[in-house]
């Protein structure tokens, strides 16, 4: 078990400075989602324009994973439409399942890899792409 | 207390963790089991297993006897009347749950009180939100002081003649604060409510007299206190459960059974549908056996010494609060490190073979209360030394380092 592997420096580097932290107006899509288990929370926000996300700011607590993997979740999703955010969601399972994939569409995701070698801390990474889910599946319902 | 001989009775603290020998500080969730137990168990499998109170041949009557044996080894160690008077749960939450389904609704009429405390396990809070809905009964909450207690004067305010139950933990399993339950329960009788007490966490290290106590229901789970899990036990009152309705209904329960009606055994075996965990109940036997060998007041005891040591010794890390009061505190400390998030905190612990608890620890109430998401938990019991103290404080200090390098 190395830390170093859960730890790296670019997930140290989204906890201390997260990406889009923060609100946007009434419109945008929203998201709460909590993990009941440890209490982490996750106010996911995404602007849509022409079936694309525009926008995607989130607010929340947690700890380092759960928020750095939010500010990586939120960085990824800024152009891609509803399906190409899901099917990132669905990669992001995979790299927690340890099977090798690449994130071309931001690489940063995949300093996430090392957590799939701490099974208790899988969930506080997929916490954010748990709501990204939401958020499209809310959308297609419409 | 002899702890080096009492820590080779419990072969699983004799492995190394991640490459550290383990630091387990997480009985608080649940306790670790010595080998009576864990023999006990094997044995009961091994010669006696059988169905209880049916068979006619001898692993039946032995499967029985053991079985009722243990329930009168649990009503021996609280002091209980009688045998009858102890109903077999799953645990603490299934005892809880079995007086808020069963027990309340026969009281409880629109309008009425239910009285618990904000630092209450979820295991006693929700059903009693759960009761309240079905009945249309308020729930109160006793205010907590600024440092976790219960002052008597609030439960006194607290509780009026419309109250028919109060219910509230022993022993907090966050703050440690020990209730004064032996005096809540002289207030709620004088208002003619019964008192119900979660003995989730005060079971497995203090002595307990129900009859001393002056308490209605008692509810305790043998997991925590080195027996085995899915095994727990609700004491009480005779009358009361005599009145009580069963919730589960099946085989073993039954008196007499037509084709529309039915009527029910006697307490406690009318609680107790579907084959019991007996493998349970007699390891909670072998367990009780093994705390009374050693005695609670000898472990009580060597819990409070530890807790004040690790009270001491982690306050003296820089940027680590403690929460809850530091006097009349059982062994454990609940503590955040800086603005590192428990679980990354707990996450270094186990690299260095530390086990701590991290989260809400089922009391999300009085962790808004605490004004916290999450909290870290290092809980003691008889088995852990001085040493392990030691080995936390260095862990968290590594922590420290690792966290300040990494967050700059």
């Amino acid at each position: 078990m190395q830390l170093d592997d859960l730890y790296r420096r670019v997930i140290m580097d989204h906890y201390k400075n997260p990406r889009n932290r923060g609100t946007m107006d009434e419109e945008a899509v929203t998201i709460n989602l909590n993990n009941p288990t440890c209490g982490d929370r996750i106010s996911l926000q995404l602007e849509l324009e022409e079936g694309k996300v525009k926008q995607a700011k989130f607010t929340g607590e947690g700890c380092s994973i759960s928020m750095s993997s939010a500010s990586m979740m939120t960085e990824a999703v800024k152009g891609k439409t509803l399906e190409q955010a899901y099917g990132l969601a669905d990669k992001f399972s995979s790299l927690m399942k340890g099977e090798p994939v690449e994130f071309e569409e931001y690489e940063d995701i995949e300093a996430l890899s090392g957590v799939n070698k701490f099974p208790a801390r899988i969930k506080c990474a997929t916490l954010a792409w748990n709501a990204l889910r939401k958020g499209v599946e809310s959308q297609q319902k419409d | 207390m002899n702890i080096q001989g009492i820590r080779e009775q419990f072969p699983i603290l004799h492995q190394e963790i991640n490459g550290h020998p383990l630091v387990y500080l997480d009985s608080a969730a649940t306790s670790q089991k010595p080998r009576s137990v864990i023999e006990a168990v094997k044995r009961y499998y091994e010669l006696d297993n059988a169905n209880v109170h049916r068979g006619v041949h001898t692993l039946g009557s032995r499967a029985t006897d053991a079985y009722e044996g243990a329930r009168a080894r649990v009503a021996e160690f609280l002091n209980a009347a009688g045998p009858e008077q102890i109903v077999f749960t799953r645990g603490t939450t299934g005892a809880l749950n079995l007086v808020a389904s069963s027990y309340a609704p026969s009281v409880l009429q629109e309008g009425d009180e239910i009285v618990i405390t904000p630092m209450e396990h979820h295991s006693n809070l929700i059903p009693w939100q759960q009761a309240a809905r079905r009945s249309g009964a308020v729930l109160k909450y006793i205010p907590l002081q600024p440092d976790g207690t219960i002052s008597l004067e609030d439960v006194e305010r607290t509780v009026t003649d419309k109250t028919k139950i109060v219910s509230v933990t022993y022993v907090s399993n966050v703050l440690g604060t020990i209730n004064p339950v032996k005096e809540i329960a002289a207030i709620a009788h004088r208002s003619g409510a019964v008192i119900v007490v979660d003995g989730a966490q005060s079971t497995p290290h203090m002595r307990i007299d129900v009859q001393d106590l002056d308490l209605d229901f008692y509810a305790l789970s043998g997991h925590k206190m080195c027996g085995p899990t899915g095994i727990g036990a609700l004491y009480g009152r005779k009358s009361l459960l005599e009145a009580m309705e069963p919730v589960e209904f099946g085989g073993e329960m039954i008196d007499h059974v037509d084709l529309y009606e039915s009527t029910w055994k006697e307490i406690p075996w009318r609680f107790e549908g579907g084959t019991p965990i007996i493998a349970g109940a007699v390891g909670l036997a072998a367990a009780i056996d093994f705390l009374e060998e050693i005695g609670l007041d000898t472990i009580d005891a060597h819990e409070r010494q530890l807790a004040s040591y690790a009270y001491d010794k982690l306050s003296a890390i820089d940027g680590l609060t403690i929460y809850g009061p530091k006097q009349n505190r059982v062994g454990l400390v609940t503590f955040n490190l800086d603005d590192i998030h428990p679980h990354d905190v707990a996450t270094v612990l186990d690299s260095e073979g530390v086990a701590v608890r991290a989260g809400h620890h089922c009391c999300q109430p009085l962790m808004r209360w605490l004004d916290v998401t999450a909290t870290a938990r290092a809980s003691f019991y008889l088995y852990n030394t001085e040493e392990d103290v030691d080995r936390l404080a260095a862990s968290l200090l590594k922590t420290k380092e690792f966290f300040g390098h990494a967050i700059g």
